[in-house]
């Protein structure tokens, strides 16, 4: 650890790629990912299934499988050391403890045959070195940090015996056991009913407040984005096509995949009108990762797609202070 | 839309609708419990017209909709499409009764046959149902295929060479083979791409003005009921807390649990977040299990409005305006 330095990044992503070998040939499924992190803040991280969102999170954590998986070019500094450098030992000290993860589904990702208690205890137990009993005492006080009635016996419980909510609570409290200055949420939610989602954000937003934990929080749902967040990341086919502060991301987004993903979502509507205009649409899919070509990888999908779009993929560029999108049309000068 | 109900022309008619699960045991002399999935559900569906149900998880939606095309025993209660008894059918009686009304399954991978081609899925509608002559029906699946925006080579395929969206589309496709009068869609995009979700409800509401349809739609997410809705019923444990038309039900929900749940879809809207937040109705818990239901209102051990008069009698589904029913009695 090298001194304080103040406004040194809590994690800082640079220039990430990763590859996977696969029979269709090379996939390049992160290209030149950066993003950045502050102590107490929410990045989003917004896109369609296949865009990289989870495989940004992985690498990060050194989870991706390899082989087929490589991280062939790039940097993570956690508090300014590159945990791509770090052996796998130094890394699972790191995992669990200075950064943690919550999954999609917490019925598959918590161990069906130990006690939620059990579960919490185990990374106490290994990180923080507590006895049996110690380690089972602060479950009990972590259930009830996350808003658990009766954690004592719940703690005793096996995943089963309880609700996806509370289930999605335990995954937040195995998350949060060892104080982690990093938590990557990967669809928290999804899985969830919207008034247990509504109780999982309210206990997500306190707990970064109450102990300045940030988050990175991925998602595809824009509400879920602007309810949480305070920076966003827009990927689209392993690349960062837009990043900027939440309010600039949903009120003026600038790249046309970010356009699009706000425009077709069906928005609630608390004054309905009775006539229904269409719903915008992206036509197409996310394209095979194997086969893009040199140009801009959302052209074939993008309305506003000419010529150079096809030829060369744009470069970052700033629209704003701290609002940057890579897209011909900002360069051209005709914004979208 | 201001159609007086006298002159609706209805075409699907759910009268006391109850499914119930269990209740019998393998060991003699023993009864096991009742889970209570519907429990006492009617509504009417308008010719033309798409009827939503929302709830959360175990609010009984989705067996509601099997149960309206018997894919789920109907306990009591009964089910009229037009004239025909639904309910009552049995046999090769309900088999043949089986051309007008079709589903779409939430799951469009394991909803499709993966043995077997695409054309053929799409086809064997066709064939049960003696749609055209034999040598015709090979044309009407190309029509189909072109119908949900599919190409017709694309009839050799299996299920896995297609994407989430296309497989829908397949879907989609099976369902309208035999013109059926009613789709019944469970959950139609909830397993979509958000960006493919925007491409299928679209074709669906194309298809409703195409072949006429009527879609009773379920759904737990409000943005896309709201979309594709003309009516909507609110369900909770079983039974319907509210239902009302499209824009009623959102501009006035008159149901506690509505509006909690209307107020806990985090917003995008530019302007709307804050206040979002700041209005939102916070639930506690979780809905009770089905098994052992509270004697009163359903939702009162969670509502935050709940009287002792609610915990003692459960109130009833009344009209309070035209075509706006809600089940509280603080309204």
């Amino acid at each position: 650890m090298s001194g304080h330095q103040t406004d040194r990044p809590l994690l800082q992503v640079s220039n990430l790629c990763v590859e996977f070998r696969t029979r269709d040939g090379i996939a390049r499924v992160l290209d030149e990912v950066s993003l950045e992190l502050q102590p107490g803040q929410t990045l989003g991280i917004v896109g369609e299934s296949g865009c990289g969102k989870s495989m940004t999170a992985l690498s990060i954590m050194r989870l991706i499988p390899s082989p087929p998986g490589q991280i062939t070019a790039g940097e993570v500094r956690l508090a300014g050391e590159d945990l791509l450098r770090f052996d796998e030992q130094r890394m699972r000290d790191i995992r669990g403890k200075d950064i943690s993860m919550i999954f999609q589904e917490p019925m598959t990702s918590l161990n069906p045959v130990f006690t939620v208690g059990d579960q919490i205890a185990e990374s106490l137990r290994l990180h923080e070195g507590l006895s049996d009993k110690e380690a089972a005492a602060r479950a009990v006080k972590m259930l009830k940090a996350v808003g658990i009635p009766e954690p004592q016996a719940r703690a005793r419980e096996y995943p089963h015996q309880l609700s996806g909510g509370m289930r999605q609570r335990v995954m937040i409290a195995i998350a949060l056991a060892c104080g982690p200055k990093v938590i990557i949420a990967d669809e928290p939610t999804t899985a969830l009913d919207v008034t247990v989602q509504a109780q999982i954000f309210d206990l997500l937003r306190d707990l970064k407040e109450r102990t300045s934990t940030a988050i990175i929080l991925i998602t595809h749902d824009m509400g879920a984005i602007a309810e949480m967040t305070d920076r966003v990341t827009v990927m689209y086919a392993g690349r960062v096509v837009e990043e900027g502060p939440v309010e600039a991301i949903l009120d003026a987004p600038k790249h046309p995949y970010t356009q699009g993903l706000i425009a077709c979502v069906p928005q609630l509507d608390p004054n309905p009108t009775a006539e229904r205009p269409p719903l915008e649409e992206i036509p197409g899919v996310v394209p095979a990762l194997t086969r893009l070509g040199k140009g801009c990888a959302f052209a074939p999908r993008c309305k506003y797609a000419f010529e150079r779009c096809d030829q060369e993929a744009p470069r970052r560029v700033s629209v704003d202070a701290d609002h940057r999108a890579a897209c011909w049309l900002l360069e051209e000068g005709t914004s979208a | 839309m201001s159609d007086t109900s006298s002159t609706r022309d209805l075409l699907l008619r759910i009268e006391d609708l109850k499914v119930h699960f269990g209740g019998k045991s393998w060991m003699p002399g023993k009864v096991s419990k009742v889970v209570h999935a519907v429990d006492g559900v009617s509504f009417e569906v308008e010719r033309g017209k798409t009827f939503g149900i929302v709830g959360e998880s175990g609010s009984g939606k989705t067996t509601t909709a099997l149960a309206t095309v018997r894919l789920a025993p109907v306990t009591e209660g009964r089910v009229f499409l037009d004239d025909l008894e639904v309910s009552a059918l049995k046999g090769e009686a309900l088999r043949l009764a089986r051309k007008r009304f079709q589903i779409i399954f939430q799951d469009p991978f394991s909803s499709l046959n993966p043995r077997i081609r695409a054309g053929q899925t799409v086809r064997e509608p066709l064939d049960l149902m003696e749609v055209g002559a034999e040598s015709e029906r090979e044309g009407l699946v190309q029509e189909l295929f072109a119908q949900v925006g599919l190409r017709p080579e694309q009839r050799a395929l299996f299920p896995h060479q297609f994407s989430g969206g296309q497989r829908q589309r397949i879907g989609l496709a099976r369902a309208i083979a035999t013109r059926p009068e009613l789709v019944v869609c469970d959950e139609p995009v909830s397993a979509l791409d958000v960006a493919i979700q925007a491409q299928i409800l679209n074709l669906m509401r194309r298809l409703q003005d195409e072949l006429g349809l009527t879609y009773l739609f379920i759904s737990h997410d409000l943005g896309v009921v709201q979309y594709i809705c003309d009516e909507i019923a609110v369900m909770y444990l079983g039974q319907i807390v509210e239902q009302a038309d499209r824009v009623s039900l959102f501009v006035r929900p008159q149901h506690p649990y509505t509006k909690a749940l209307l107020s806990a879809v985090p917003s995008a809207r530019p302007g709307k977040r804050a206040a979002n937040q700041a209005q939102r109705i916070r639930l506690e818990g979780d809905p009770p299990s089905p098994i052992n239901l509270p004697k009163g209102c359903r939702f009162a051990g969670r509502c935050p409005l709940a009287e002792a008069r609610c915990h003692e009698t459960p109130p009833e589904l009344k009209v309070i305006e035209t075509g706006h029913k809600v089940a509280c009695h603080l309204v």
